[in-house]
């Protein structure tokens, strides 16, 4: 392994630490040192917006935490979801007394340790509404979406929920649009190259040279096929179909657009693989309203890109267009 | 009527503990197989935690397990923290205020930490879970209970239960989690949490079972 670490257990303390360091005009660390503030949380009379995962996947989640976007994150180990009680502290931190939004991704320990948060801030009398990103395509058939996971779909969906919220809309507002976002949007992810956790000191997974994983998860999940490496053109034209098939949107939606690396993928390799997703799209007979290209939802240092689509409405363009000011440049 | 008491069976705690630092690479390698590969850096990082916290304090066996149920859930997380955390917190809850804890109290402690499990979960057996682990053994730790066998035997039924249970999973397609992806490529190997469980049940009950006077 060639990376900078110190202890590999301690990877996240001391991510969190300099993360805190690096962002003081825009972060805090809360009173439980795996909550992540914005510095102006919590806000009163705004709802409150929350989200948390597992590390691994920087910029998200600690790198959305902001103005208008989120109040609070939870922050877990390395792939594995935050506790129980780091997800409420998120909650706590973000109430400014009209209730907290978590907004967060379909996995098996977040489902558990969501549930369990939401009871105990439950009990103190803060009222919380939940919405699970379930956007990664190739998780579950499409009569199966309440299994699929979510992937890099969270970030336009904390987008819109928190300006949602930062627009002063009650509780049950701001979780239906958030809904609406995260139901508006499909992802896909492809893998060249496997990641490690520091701790287990070996790759989670493996991919052959001159192969990829089209499908792939956010931590090595197995996708749809493995199959030879293609031209950039081709693995794009094929992220474009199995995202758009599956969307099934009609003629002039309008849509945004977001190509995010996996971690050790280079920036210009992604906008070599927009610039054909941008002429499928087209193609298609849909409206590109804005693209986002970039190391937004990563996963250690895997190689490989995600696509995510959203179909945009009025509302989701204007909530889309708020200013936030958050670490990662979105 | 066997029993054994709950002050100072704390020890069961640590030695529970040492057996899941043991296991670290081991849970970790069945887990690499089929899942992310940290179950077993995540389960000796909470244990390991745990046992610190119980060192030279004499613990009654309810308050070592309180201590651990609170460890997993609050400081560990994944899937596994809340799992085993609920059922160490429900088996603490149950047995505290027994102070000589018959096999009648030993399987409402076992009910109790499942229905916790069941509660934030939605896994049923056959799922390759730890599930597959857990409901043989509480079913067989009844059955021997019902049939007349003594307090002791019970707690061999079920350590023999949860071991052909976690062995079973071998042969189980997985249905939940991360696993679940992999559909029949997770054939042909153990579940890493029902080989967590059956390690924990076969610790406690040996533990009870070596205490029973």
């Amino acid at each position: 392994m060639q990376r900078f670490i110190n202890n590999p257990d301690e990877v996240v303390e001391d991510t969190v630490k300099g993360f805190v360091k690096a962002h003081a005009d825009i972060v805090r660390l809360g009173e439980n040192p795996r909550v992540i503030v914005a510095k102006n949380a919590p806000v009163a009379g705004k709802v409150g917006v929350v989200t948390g995962g597992g590390s691994g996947h920087e910029p998200a989640f600690i790198g959305y935490t902001g103005r208008n976007m989120l109040d609070a994150v939870a922050v877990g180990e390395l792939f594995s979801s935050p506790t129980a009680k780091s997800f409420h502290d998120a909650m706590r931190e973000a109430n400014g007394g009209e209730g907290v939004v978590c907004l967060y991704g379909n996995y098996a320990g977040d489902n558990m340790n969501v549930k369990m948060a939401v009871k105990l801030a439950a009990k103190e009398g803060i009222e919380i509404a939940t919405v699970v990103a379930n956007d990664d395509v190739c998780s579950a058939p499409p009569e199966e979406r309440e299994k699929r996971r979510g992937v890099a779909g969270e970030i336009f969906m904390w987008k819109i929920g928190g300006a949602k919220a930062a627009a002063g809309a009650p509780l049950e507002e701001v979780r239906a649009t958030a809904q609406k976002a995260i139901d508006n949007c499909r992802s896909i992810g492809v893998g060249l190259g496997p990641c490690t956790l520091p701790a287990v000191g070996h790759p989670n997974f493996r991919i052959e040279p001159g192969t990829m994983e089209v499908g792939i998860g956010h931590h090595g999940e197995p996708g749809l096929r493995v199959e030879a490496l293609k031209t950039a053109d081709e693995v794009a034209k094929d992220m474009c179909k199995i995202v758009l098939d599956d969307h099934g949107l009609p003629d002039g939606t309008e849509v945004a657009v977001l190509v995010s690396g996996l971690g050790a993928t280079p920036l210009n390799e992604l906008y070599i693989l927009n610039d054909t997703i941008e002429r499928e799209i087209r193609a298609r007979g849909l409206k590109i309203y804005r693209t986002y290209v970039g190391n937004y939802f990563t996963s250690l240092e895997m190689v490989g890109a995600t696509l995510t689509v959203m179909a945009l409405d009025d509302e989701l363009k204007a909530l889309l267009d708020v200013e936030v000011r958050c670490t990662a440049v979105f | 009527m066997q029993t054994f008491e709950n002050a100072k069976a704390g020890d069961i705690v640590q030695a529970l503990a040492e057996r899941i630092i043991e296991n670290r690479a081991y849970l970790s390698e069945i887990d690499g197989k089929i899942g992310d590969g940290d179950h077993g850096v995540n389960m000796a990082k909470g244990f390991g935690l745990a046992a610190e916290r119980l060192k030279d304090k004499d613990a009654s066996l309810a308050e070592a397990l309180e201590t651990l149920g609170t460890v997993l859930m609050t400081e560990i997380g994944g899937s596994m923290g809340p799992l085993y955390g609920v059922m160490f917190t429900e088996f603490a809850e149950k047995i505290e205020a027994v102070d000589a804890i018959d096999a009648t109290a030993y399987s409402r402690m076992l009910h109790a930490g499942l229905e916790g499990i069941q509660s934030i979960g939605s896994a049923k057996v056959g799922d390759k879970t730890l599930l597959d682990s857990f409901v043989p053994a509480v079913e067989a730790f009844d059955a021997a209970i019902a049939a007349g066998r003594s307090f002791a035997e019970a707690l061999e039924a079920l350590t023999a239960a949860a071991e052909a249970g976690r062995d079973s999973t071998r042969d189980l397609v997985a249905k939940i989690g991360r696993a679940s992806r992999l559909g029949e490529r997770s054939l042909g190997v153990l579940d890493a949490g029902a080989t967590s469980c059956a390690i924990i049940l076969r610790e406690l009950s040996g533990g009870a079972r070596a205490r029973l006077r």
